[in-house]
């Protein structure tokens, strides 16, 4: 039903990039590519936001976003930071990660009480690879359309956001490409 | 006649097994799932938030003594008798015997209101009361009076399973308060159905999910360090979401708690309750 991640990993089979690529989505940094997205009408999602522009590549058998935010590296020392931090990333309120476990117990109120929500990170970077994994931190409801798991970028079509977090992603690009760069270490 | 024996003891224990998957009694041996009261909830099993509060918390709940909710309900019991306003009237005065006339009161509400042509729940009812019979002010919701006083009203169907009317004229605000349930709210883009459906059992850090149901408010929160109402429950579940809360007693709020009441048809009152 809602249960987030239902098994749908296997769809996952990721086919040569380009294959049958169709960029879906084109978020404008610019003025005049404002006006485009408008003129195209369904591609304006994240138009009119702060966002940097990315391209979802969806290639039927796998949705991804290939290149990085920033154009450039994760670190992924900082990645670690931040997906433990509990008012940024806070990815273990709902994974498990046994990398963790001893460090969970010397420093538990950084890696304590890992939840038990979503499906645990292990060995995650064997399951996607760093395109897919990007779309997942970035909108996973682009691929599990009921999950529960936050977009950690994004700020358009959301309901009643409190005022403070209104126009504002959860976490900046630096910061996915960041954690992103940690989960890729998980092999 | 040692094989229809023998049949009929296979019947029995199937029926049992059947039985028992419908309805479980927790490890604890204190809390009992119940079967919903109607076929379409959502939930097969219904487990009130008392199968996930700690054992220390159960305790507390359970004695009388040492449940600290209950010092609302006494103020309740003593705001019960006492005059208020210009008709200088009590709610006694109109109640009576109140373990009688609001035995089922607290396990019924909210109600369709045709005045109103709204729902509303207990504390709108009792500042109803207070402004059409007793004429006296309404009550600030979340005050301690109104707290007490609905506490002591609801604490009168402790141990009756709650059973809400949705259809009728309840019928659209019900369909209301299941929209509103579903729907994705906040920056975290969450609907009460992701932890409260999805996942309930479940960690969240270092708390357990329940299937959120609000048979046991106004409920003694040791993290409030008070009793508070649902309401105060479902404003600090849409700010944990980082979506922006309604007003205490709000249309919206109504109708959910009517939503959730009908999800948790047949889970018995317990309020006070005592949670984390």
């Amino acid at each position: 039903m809602c249960t987030p991640f239902s098994g749908r990993g296997k769809a996952f089979a990721w086919l040569p990039a380009g294959l049958f690529s169709v960029a879906v989505l084109v978020t404008p940094l610019t003025f005049a590519s404002l006006l485009y997205a408008a003129d195209s009408g369904d591609k304006s999602r994240e138009a009119e936001s702060s966002l940097v522009s990315f391209e979802i590549i969806d290639n039927i058998h796998s949705k991804a976003i290939p290149k990085s935010l920033t154009g450039k590296k994760g670190n992924p020392k900082r990645g670690e930071v931040v997906m433990i931090n509990r008012k940024l990333g806070n990815c273990l309120a709902c994974h498990h990660l046994s990398r963790f476990d001893e460090k969970a117990k010397a420093l538990p109120n950084k890696y304590g009480d890992m939840g038990e929500v979503g499906p645990p990170l292990d060995a995650v970077a064997e399951r996607y690879d760093a395109g897919q994994l990007r779309l997942l931190l970035v909108d996973a409801k682009e691929v599990f359309p009921d999950t529960i798991m936050p977009a950690f970028y994004k700020v358009k079509g959301l309901h009643r956001v409190l005022p403070d977090y209104e126009g504002k992603p959860i976490l900046e690009p630096q910061d996915i490409e960041d954690v992103l760069s940690f989960l890729l270490t998980l092999k | 006649m040692k094989r229809t024996l023998f049949l009929t003891l296979v019947v029995i224990a199937f029926l049992g097994a059947l039985i028992s998957t419908r309805t479980g009694v927790a490890g604890d041996g204190r809390t009992k799932s119940v079967a919903p009261l109607v076929k379409d909830n959502p939930l097969s099993n219904l487990w009130s938030g008392f199968y996930y509060a700690k054992t220390e918390t159960k305790d507390m709940q359970l004695d009388d003594f040492e449940n600290p909710g209950m010092l609302y309900v006494e103020e309740g019991e003593a705001l019960f008798n006492k005059t208020a306003g210009k008709a200088d009237k009590s709610c006694a005065s109109c109640h009576g015997n109140v373990a009688v006339s609001m035995k089922e009161a607290g396990a019924r509400y909210p109600v369709y209101y045709p005045p109103l042509k709204r729902l509303i729940n207990l504390e709108q009812r009792i500042n109803l009361c207070r402004s059409e019979f007793q004429k006296a002010e309404r009550l600030e919701y979340e005050s301690r009076e109104l707290l007490a006083l609905t506490a002591y009203v609801r604490h009168q169907s402790k141990g009756v399973p709650v059973r809400v009317k949705v259809d009728g004229a309840a019928e659209p605000f019900f369909e209301k308060g299941k929209a509103f349930y579903y729907q994705r709210r906040g920056q975290l883009d969450m609907a009460c159905s992701h932890c409260h459906e999805g996942n309930y059992g479940k960690m969240i850090r270092s708390n357990q999910l329940s299937q959120g149901q609000a048979n046991g408010f106004p409920t003694y929160r040791l993290k409030w360090q008070g009793l508070g109402s649902l309401h105060r429950r479902f404003r600090g579940c849409n700010k944990q979401v980082r979506a922006k809360p309604y007003a205490f007693g709000s249309e919206n709020y109504v109708n959910l708690e009517l939503y959730l009441n009908w999800r948790g048809g047949g889970l018995e009152v317990e309020t006070p309750a005592v949670r984390n």
